[in-house]
């Protein structure tokens, strides 16, 4: 059985399909692949798919965390407390989603609010990460908007994470390959939600089309509203064309005080800059550089005259018989 | 729990109070997140730290450790004070309207009846009064001074808005908002769901927390609809069930009674078990307990017991104190008084108050032996880890034998929620390496005793050697057919009484549930309110049909709820006293014209008429107590008592020290703290990375939290020089333990009858075993005194100290 | 004993007939070629890693993942080679006055009227900018470098820093290309160059039409020698 483009998951909460089922994320959907790396020539085009995080609903239990770490099989270390909920302190290779918690007192209810944010790969539509990876192939895109690292293709140099706006690819001292939330591409492919949000026990975390999650999130925000919430929105942001994790945010005007959620994150100017103009004009003008010189060498030449020769010996020569050292002055 | 986890949808308003559902029940939890999204009802959290439920909420306030009853008694005052009363339901549903002896009164923070020498009531003056009838008398009207009503409203007067400020800290701005809120849910159309857990029971007074809240619920009438419900979320997946199958020293299944030595025969037992109704053509249920009783004393001894010799209740044992609950066992070890202790799924070196008290205890032991899956620390408490277990091992003579078994996804059974509900699950896996069923080694144990009863003799062998042991494989019974013995079976054909020519049950076959017991002795059951989970029909607690009729969250066709398959405790009270639902858009249970029906079983006799027959079936009254006559050790009514350990004197009575009837040992006395010594309000809690002690030896859990700390709010952390992630020495008068400094806002400090009162809160999850950092948890300082009604220790609410520590434990 | 302005205690004449100038002894020739070699392989393993298009240059490495670990090696390779040379060549590649001179008449030089030029030194202003831009560009090379060398310093700087060291590290690649093409192109054109890199020496003539100073001095300190 294979599942068709409408088939995608609407929901993290349904049970799984029973029967085998036939993968449909893979080369024959990829829309984008770094570094030129091959893409499908026609692509089965998926309908767009999103988690949304809904934080007014999270209690930062980190089911999340952990279903991630067993479904992906990785291995965090057992750190230390350093004064904080946050465990690990950080995403690292081993972690591809944290829940963050802020402290914050709110200047204009004069209330206390403890927000908790998962954090996380955004799978932004136009992923900063792919943007600067060298190695083809090694970032792709889907066309229901996954953004995936294939690993065998990566060469581990980390300019995905320097490309990224959210801070999210960590780099793996033990194979030297990136890693970072997949949206559990091998889950969705088989008609399975992310494991997080299967996880979520509040169900803060839901999955299904991009559609279906923004019309779910409007229902959301209306309630949010009516708790007083006025400025509750939808975090998706368009500086990188949207992204298929998205928040639906109490405070969507100030999503920096949620651990530093970007305000307007786009791929930054640097980056955009070094992978466009620096490499463009670079370029050229290494080629031009090259190819100057070798028409110019072709033209023109500095040579050594014979007679050069001959003065230089009679400047040694001097210099040898100092009294002939007048004549060469004059 | 009245009500269900799924019922929690249904409300309008959540109260989370003595708990923090979303850290400890997360998954119970979704059903608040699913009442807030899709009715829109709203959630307060009243708690000494802002925790992860208080960051979902929609209003949140700051509570002292230990003093909820001001809180709760003062919601009351402001119900009756602003009208928000349930008026058809307080004077139909309660005993508002019954009359109480003259001679009961309240003063100086006690009732009348206290004998400070013997720590106790002379609880007679508690009572209704009884008329020449029989029966109690009441005044409809509510005009009599004397009436529950007035003594509430008298009760609760002390308790305004002022005094919860001066001693709960809570601002009355905050209190006042929240009674507002509550106050809406007077309303016949709203209700409030009130969710707690060890935050209320885990006090001196846990008991009467809950009672003071229940109280709330009636006036409001909130009990025993849809959305409604005094909802205990239990911690462990099973403690219901360990509650329900009696797993108490005073108890035996289904809520019945360990004879006391008072009660050395059947006659004298039975008689203080008559129940016979304090009013008028009401059901007074627990005329019953002849059947329950007998039907568990078939199946424990079969034919054994028989009439003739009271069905051998002279086989039961007769306490000689009101209960052996888990202090006054280690009270005794340490008295030197237990030779052999067996410990079965049970942490206690970690989970028992005053770990050093425990400690040496346990070191008096000649044997303990330890069943669990996992390696506990009360298993090693001999063993040597540096400062995290500082004992002597060479002193300590106890021999350990661990028995390893298996965990609850290598077994078969029903786990019992919250909710009551009975979930039969399947083993997963096999029990790796060594381990072995409980069930296995409880049988290998039974047998060898046995046998040794029967080559040996001994004083008192008959319990022992006629205990019913009538399993296919005596070494190991299954779970169904333990499952079968507790729903219960016909030991000769059943005839229907109306019409005795028609069998209802042919002897060997299953009983239909509890209605069908007997009390001659033709039945066995044992554990009548589990009966109907495995009848003739098959074992219902493995139904998994979750279709929901009309979405009321009932969903009575998945698994089987105790009793008779009803999902909403007291259902009856959900309609009026004609039997009409009080909310038509919320209806359960509802008087067609001859019998109740609806949704849910109905929670009383099925034709009986709803003028006449009140919901609370039982109560002898018919109707819930607002006013608990002799029920409660501590009081009629919830009256304030501080924690043994506190920070302030009670206000009422500032020479009475905690809760004046809660049992006390001479040796602990020494080991209590006064705030002059110990300035701090400390409160032991449970974090949702962890499970108790169990999940700190998965790895995963581990990487989620891995280390010990105490959280303290900025001001105490300024105060004492301590920085967020530095290291502290907390201590009490018990024990010293070292932690990581979670320093945060969502402590503040609070202003308690003019005094600054700094809480630290004491996470408990981590020990000397298993995969996380070694640490202490809170019970190396809490106190060793229980709740004066249950022995539940005061964990909640305890005075420590606290300073920077340096260096590094030593392990 | 005359002062060394213009040469370096190595340099002299080692033989009068035709004239021939030793210019670099063996070893500062070798230092020189590891040091092209290294910076050969930067640019081949960088600008695989600099553009898709190029990303096959990888294969001679061994890979993506070997391109990706060896490039920062051989970076390192190449600092430490650079600053040995660096030390040896540099005092005679500070500017002087008659450099000035010589760029506001570079024109002539194209158009082969040399004798225009004031007389120079060792170096003259191409090749002292070279050396310079070289010096420059291989120091924010490596300081960049490390910052974006994830494997051993993957906390070093924070991502916004390291962006822009990833940029900064880029266009220092494109211009120090510049600058070797520059330098190869010069060595190439300016005939009779090369030999002082291979043989070590350069002809009387070219010195003579190039480094009139450095050949009068050397001159001057072998007529001295020799009338000792």
């Amino acid at each position: 059985m294979t599942l068709g483009a409408n088939e995608s998951p609407r929901t993290a909460v349904a049970n799984p399909p029973v029967q085998p089922v036939q993968g449909n994320l893979g080369q024959h959907n990829v829309v984008r692949s770094s570094a030129g790396g091959p893409v499908a020539e026609n692509p089965v085009a998926l309908p767009a798919v999103a988690k949304l995080i809904d934080v007014s609903k999270c209690i930062g239990c980190k089911a999340c965390q952990t279903a991630c770490v067993e479904w992906n099989d990785t291995h965090p270390d057992i750190g230390v407390n350093v004064g904080i909920y946050e465990n690990p302190l950080d995403l690292t290779p081993d972690m591809f989603t944290l829940m963050r918690f802020a402290e914050y007192d709110n200047p204009e209810t004069g209330d206390f609010e403890w927000l908790i944010r998962k954090d996380g790969c955004m799978h932004c539509a136009d992923p900063g990460c792919l943007t600067a990876c060298p190695a083809p192939g090694a970032i792709v895109q889907y066309s229901n908007g996954i953004v995936d690292f294939i690993h065998e293709n990566c060469i581990g140099c980390g300019y995905c994470i320097s490309g990224c706006p959210f801070d999210i690819p960590r780099l793996s001292q033990v194979d030297h390959t990136v890693y970072k939330c997949t949206l559990c591409s091998d889950r969705v492919a088989v008609g399975q939600g992310p494991a997080c949000a299967k996880a979520c026990p509040t169900q803060a975390i839901v999955f299904g089309t991009k559609d279906d999650m923004k019309t779910y999130a409007e229902e959301r925000i209306e309630d949010l509203k009516s708790r007083g919430y006025e400025n509750a929105g939808l975090y998706d942001p368009q500086g990188v064309n949207g992204t298929h994790v998205m928040y639906v945010l109490h405070h969507a005007d100030k999503p920096g005080i949620y651990n530093d959620l970007p305000e307007d994150p786009k791929i930054a100017g640097v980056v955009q800059n070094w992978k466009g103009p620096t490499k463009t004009v670079g370029l050229a003008a290494i080629g031009l550089a090259a190819v100057g010189s070798v028409v110019m060498g072709l033209f023109s030449r500095s040579e050594v005259a014979p007679e050069d020769e001959q003065r230089a010996e009679d400047m040694v020569d001097r210099a040898a018989d100092p009294a002939a050292s007048g004549r060469e002055q004059a | 729990m009245t009500n269900s986890w799924t019922d929690i949808k249904n409300t309008d308003l959540v109260i989370v109070m003595g708990g923090n559902a979303a850290e400890a029940h997360p998954c119970g939890f979704k059903w608040v997140t699913e009442a807030k999204h899709h009715r829109g009802a709203k959630l307060i959290v009243v708690d000494p730290r802002f925790t992860r439920t208080a960051s979902v909420s929609d209003y949140y306030a700051p509570i002292r450790p230990g003093t909820d009853i001001v809180f709760l008694m003062a919601l009351i005052r402001y119900m009756i004070e602003n009208d928000k009363v349930q008026w058809d339901y307080v004077r139909n549903y309660t005993n508002a309207s019954l009359i109480v002896k003259d001679e009961f009164g309240w003063s100086d923070g006690l009732f009348t009846g206290y004998d400070e020498e013997k720590r106790d009531y002379d609880k007679t003056s508690w009572d209704y009064v009884i008329g020449d009838d029989g029966f109690a008398q009441v005044d409809p009207t509510l005009e009599n001074p004397r009436c529950v009503w007035n003594l509430l409203k008298a009760h609760v007067d002390a308790y305004t808005p002022e005094m919860v400020e001066r001693v709960c800290g809570t601002p009355a701005d905050r209190f006042l908002h929240i009674a507002e809120m509550i106050g809406e849910c007077s309303s016949p159309t709203k209700t409030m769901t009130s969710m707690y857990a060890l935050g209320w029971t885990q006090h001196s007074k846990g008991a009467q927390n809950i009672r003071g809240m229940a109280m709330l619920q009636l006036i409001l009438g909130n009990i025993g609809v849809r959305g409604g419900g005094m909802n205990a979320l239990r911690g462990h997946s099973n403690i219901q069930g360990l509650t329900d199958i009696g797993l108490m020293s005073n108890l035996i299944p289904g809520y019945l009674n360990i004879p006391t030595e008072q009660e050395p025969d059947w006659t004298s037992y039975m008689k203080s078990r008559a129940f016979k109704p304090l009013r008028p053509g009401q059901t007074s249920y627990w005329q019953n307990y002849p059947k329950f009783m007998v039907s568990f004393m078939k199946s424990m001894w079969g034919d054994a017991a028989t009439a003739e010799n009271d069905w051998a209740f002279h086989y039961l044992p007769k306490l000689d104190v009101p209960s052996y609950d888990m202090l006054r066992m280690y009270e005794l070890m340490d008295q030197g008084k237990v030779n052999l202790y067996f410990c079965q799924g049970f942490n206690p070196l970690l989970a028992s108050p005053d770990r050093n008290k425990t400690t040496q205890a346990f070191s008096k032991l000649k044997m303990l032996v330890t069943i669990d899956p996992l390696e506990t620390e009360t298993s090693r408490f001999w063993e040597n880890h540096g400062d995290y277990n500082a004992v002597d091992t060479a002193s300590i003579q106890t021999e350990v034998i661990q028995l390893p078994s298996s965990c609850f996804a290598e077994d078969e059974g029903a786990l019992v929620n919250s909710g009551r509900w009975l979930q039969w699950h399947w083993p997963g896996a096999e029990p790796p390496g060594e381990a072995k069923l409980d069930t296995w080694i409880m049988a290998q144990i039974f047998l060898r005793v046995r046998d040794l009863y029967l080559t040996e003799g001994g004083v008192f062998p008959d319990p022992i050697v006629n205990l019913t042991w009538d399993y296919a494989d005596p070494n190991e019974p299954t779970p169904e057919e333990l499952a079968k013995e507790m729903n219960g079976r016909a030991l000769a054909d059943l005839t229907d009484p109306n019409d005795p020519s028609r069998t209802l049950v042919s002897a060997g076959q299953q009983v239909l549930n509890f209605s069908q017991l007997r009390d001659d002795g033709s039945t066995a059951c044992a554990c009548w309110i589990y009966s109907g989970s495995w009848n003739e029909d098959g074992n219902n607690m493995a139904r998994r049909d979750n279709n929901d009729r009309d979405n009321t969250g009932a969903f009575g066709n998945w698994a089987w709820s105790w009793p008779l398959n009803r999902r909403i405790l007291y259902n009856r009270a959900s309609a009026d006293l004609q039997g009409n639902p009080w909310d038509e858009t919320r209806p359960l249970l509802w008087w067609n014209g001859e019998r109740w029906e609806g949704y849910d079983v109905p929670d009383i006799s099925p034709t009986a008429r709803p003028e006449e027959v009140m919901p609370f079936i039982m109560n002898p009254e018919g109707s819930s107590r607002l006013f608990t006559r002799g029920m409660m050790r501590d009081g009629p009514f919830p009256t304030h008592m501080e924690p043994f350990e506190s920070p302030v004197a009670n206000v009422f009575n500032p020479n009475m020290r905690g809760n004046p009837v809660a049992r006390f040992f001479d040796s602990d006395v020494a080991r209590l703290g006064d705030s002059a010594e110990f300035p701090f309000v400390a409160t032991s809690y449970r974090l949702t990375e962890h499970f108790h002690y169990w999940t700190k030896h998965n790895v995963v859990n581990a990487a989620m939290q891995p280390e010990f700390f105490v959280e303290i709010s900025e001001q105490l952390a300024a105060e004492k020089g301590i920085e967020r992630g530095g290291r502290v020495r907390v201590w009490s008068k018990r024990g010293e333990v070292w932690a990581k400094a979670l320093v945060t806002k969502r402590i503040k400090p609070m202003i308690c009858d003019g005094k600054t009162v700094h809480v630290i809160g004491i996470p408990l999850h981590w020990g000397f075993v298993g995969a996380a950092k070694k640490g202490w948890g809170p019970n190396t300082l809490t106190p060793f005194v229980g709740d004066a009604n249950v022995e539940t220790p005061e964990f909640k609410a305890f005075l420590v100290n606290i300073e920077p520590a340096v260096g590094e434990a030593v392990s | 004993m005359a002062g060394r302005y213009y040469s370096e205690p190595g340099d002299k004449i080692v033989a009068r007939d035709p004239v021939t100038v030793r210019r670099y002894a063996g070893w500062t020739r070798l230092n020189h070629w590891f040091t092209a070699a290294t910076l050969i392989l930067l640019a081949l393993s960088g600008f695989a890693l600099f553009t898709p298009s190029l990303f096959w240059l990888t294969g001679l490495f061994g890979g993506g993942q070997a391109t990706r670990w060896v490039h920062p090696f051989i970076g390192i390779g190449l600092f430490f080679s650079f600053m040995l040379l660096f030390v040896q060549l540099v005092r005679l590649n500070i500017l002087r006055r008659e450099d000035l001179v010589w760029l506001r008449n570079l024109d002539d030089l194209v158009k082969g009227q040399e004798h225009n030029l004031p007389e120079l030194g060792k170096y003259n202003f191409g090749q002292k900018t070279v050396f310079w831009a070289m010096f420059f560009l291989i120091v924010i090379l490596i300081v960049s470098g490390v910052m974006m060398w994830y494997q051993f310093f993957p906390d070093l700087v924070s991502v916004e820093t390291r962006r822009i060291a990833i940029w900064v590290h880029s266009i220092s690649a494109v211009l120090i290309m510049l600058t070797l093409i520059l330098h190869i192109f010069a060595a190439l054109w300016t005939r009779g160059t090369l030999s002082a890199m291979t043989r070590g020496t350069v002809s009387g003539g070219w010195a003579w039409r190039h480094h009139r100073k450095w050949l009068r001095e050397l001159a001057g300190r072998q007529g001295s020698d020799t009338a000792k």
